[in-house]
């Protein structure tokens, strides 16, 4: 039986976070890693993936970008790099091609099994990553065979699709980021948008994630928000980190020549139908966008940088058909592929206390999940709204770090 | 939330609607309701329908009255028009649950309202009902509402609040989307 005060389960850039602020507090630590550092940007993402935040944001406790272009957007190749290169400066005890099998509770020690013998701790760090599992609704069952199902984890890129039209389900940055490459791979393309977050790229002639940042809307709190498990379950912003900063929107979408349909709600005999709400989800995300363009408007005019900024602008409505298609006769219509850009879920099957609520999620108080000694790092919206992006989680991990060492009666 | 501290008063007790929410979120059996209607016919396409009882917070449960409705189909299909075509019904409810929806969200976001007015319109090609042409629906070719809103509020809140409140109506979203319907003969 191995032992450690504290273990960390996951070696990304949370695991790593977690490690570093460990080590400032000389609490003795491992971290346990199933394959090896940024290990789902490694094997579970796509060819085309690069971070929804430009560089100069990418940031960890004790480090920072440091490179040439702090206005682009790095690619995954960059981005395991970039944390690779923080595990050295941070030094991690590290156990990599461990996976954990089981956490729980032996009378006041915590057991971590792993595929490499038990660890006996009194904390744990859950830094596993919060895209885990795709999550595929269960209309996906009713699909007819003959069109193949691709999830955000199998794709790589559109040459591994067949030929013929593909329908992508759901328009978070993955969904419009898919949809726009498989299009212009020659495939026709129909988007299904339910719910969705739109956002441009650039305004008033900054990063958009400049002014969130600025504002302080990143800043904000699980107390800012009315509901914060909505805040929580929020798609990802319609965003896209590329070299042309252009924006991806529904209406670039339409411009392309990509097809939009209301949300997804059911597949009867062959024909997937659709919600004819799509009007209402898009005034939604358009009116929202206005109210955040004005709180950024409304710093803008009170900084003191005022006057190094384009003049304020405001962005065509979402453009939705007279009345989109309500049904699809998929194999009528020779769609080859559903695409299911319907979010990831964490995966927690091999953590055995009561800490999950009905519906699977993870009960956690800003990252103290409600059992002695268990915190959680890494998840969106955890503590603040900026604890869904890389540089969120430097404040998170002094957070819960702090906590843990209280916890283990190290605190002062 | 300030609703305690604000003057705004548009006849929704939202602190109770929030507290249910609440209680409902620990107790999510009680959430279950089942919502019913009678219906006797009277002669030709007129009907008399009645609501009275529902099942919600896990016991029966009645309205303060029971409530009547006749249906039936205009003149011009040859009927004696006692009541709204069913269709229109349809209208009615949507109209109904949205209206209460802005009404509560206005509450709940301090807006007071002064009048709300709605008028529904939904373009209908009844070759299909006539089974004259098979690829004409039945239904609806879509519904189309119209709010006229004096608030004390800019354009963009008040059309955030017809937003949100499609985004919580129930009959919004029947409509909007399937629903299996099975009729039996007992």
């Amino acid at each position: 039986m191995k032992t450690a005060d504290v273990v960390v389960i996951g070696a990304g850039h949370a695991g790593l976070a977690a490690s570093r602020c460990l080590a400032e507090r000389s609490i003795e630590h491992v971290i346990l890693e199933r394959g090896e550092v940024a290990n789902s940007w490694r094997t579970e993402r796509w060819e085309s993936l690069t971070l929804l935040t430009p560089n100069w944001q990418s940031r960890l406790p004790g480090f920072a970008y440091a490179g040439e272009n702090p206005d682009g957007y790095m690619t995954m190749p960059e981005l395991i790099g970039f944390i690779e290169q923080y595990a050295e400066t941070v030094h991690a005890p590290m156990h990599t091609g461990t996976s954990v099998t089981s956490v729980c509770r032996n009378a006041n020690v915590i057991e971590v099994v792993t595929t490499d013998g038990t660890w006996q701790c009194r904390g744990v760090i859950l830094a596993t990553g919060a895209c885990n599992v795709p999550a595929v609704p269960a209309v996906a069952a009713d699909m007819p065979s003959g069109i193949s199902n691709v999830t955000t984890h199998d794709y790589q890129d559109p040459e591994q699709l067949a030929d013929g039209k593909v329908l992508v389900v759901g328009a978070s940055a993955t969904g419009l980021q898919l949809a726009d490459e498989i299009h212009h791979s020659g495939r026709s393309v129909t988007l299904a948008v339910g719910e969705h977050v739109r956002l441009p790229r650039v305004y008033r002639g900054r990063d958009v994630q400049w002014w969130m940042h600025a504002a302080g809307v990143l800043d904000e709190g699980i107390d800012d928000v009315d509901d914060i498990t909505r805040a929580r379950n929020l798609p990802s912003p319609q965003l896209v980190g590329s070299r042309r900063r252009q924006i991806l929107d529904l209406n670039a979408m339409t411009d392309a020549g990509v097809k939009l349909v209301g949300r997804l709600m059911a597949v009867r005999d062959g024909v997937a139908m659709f919600s004819g709400s799509l009007r209402n989800v898009c005034s939604l995300a358009d009116l929202k966008m206005g109210r955040l363009l004005d709180t950024i408007d409304e710093w803008a005019e009170s900084s003191d940088e005022g006057d190094t900024f384009d003049p304020p602008e405001r962005f065509e409505r979402t453009r939705v058909d007279e009345a989109p298609p309500l049904t699809i006769d998929l194999a009528g219509e020779d769609f080859a592929t559903v695409l299911w850009a319907t979010g990831f879920r964490p995966d927690y099957s091999w953590l055995h206390m009561p800490v999950l609520d009905r519906k699977g999620k993870l009960v956690h108080d800003e990252g103290v999940v409600n059992a002695p000694g268990i915190y959680a790092l890494g998840l969106p919206f955890m503590r603040k709204r900026k604890s869904s992006f890389i540089h969120g989680t430097e404040d998170d991990a002094n957070y819960i770090v702090d906590h843990l060492s209280h916890y283990l009666g190290k605190g002062h | 939330m300030s609703e305690e501290a604000s003057s705004v008063n548009n006849g929704v007790n939202v602190a109770a609607l929030l507290e249910a929410r609440e209680a409902l979120t620990a107790m999510p059996e009680a959430a279950q309701f089942k919502w019913r209607a009678t219906c006797d016919w009277q002669d030709g396409t007129h009907s008399s329908s009645k609501v009275e009882g529902f099942f919600g917070l896990g016991e029966e449960q009645t309205h303060v009255k029971s409530f009547s409705f006749d249906s039936d189909h205009p003149e011009v299909f040859a009927s004696e028009d006692k009541g709204a075509t069913p269709v229109e019904f349809v209208l009615v409810g949507l109209a109904g649950c949205l209206t209460a929806g802005i009404a509560a969200v206005a509450q709940n976001r301090d807006i007071q309202l002064k009048s709300v007015k709605a008028t529904l319109e939904a373009p209908m090609d009844i070759q299909g009902i006539l089974g004259i042409d098979s690829d004409v629906r039945n239904g609806f070719d879509g519904v189309s509402v119209r709010y006229e809103i004096d608030a004390d509020a800019s354009r963009e809140d008040i059309e955030a609040l017809v937003a949100q409140s499609q985004k919580r109506s129930a009959v919004f979203d029947i409509i909007t989307n399937p629903t299996n319907v099975t009729v039996e003969v007992k």
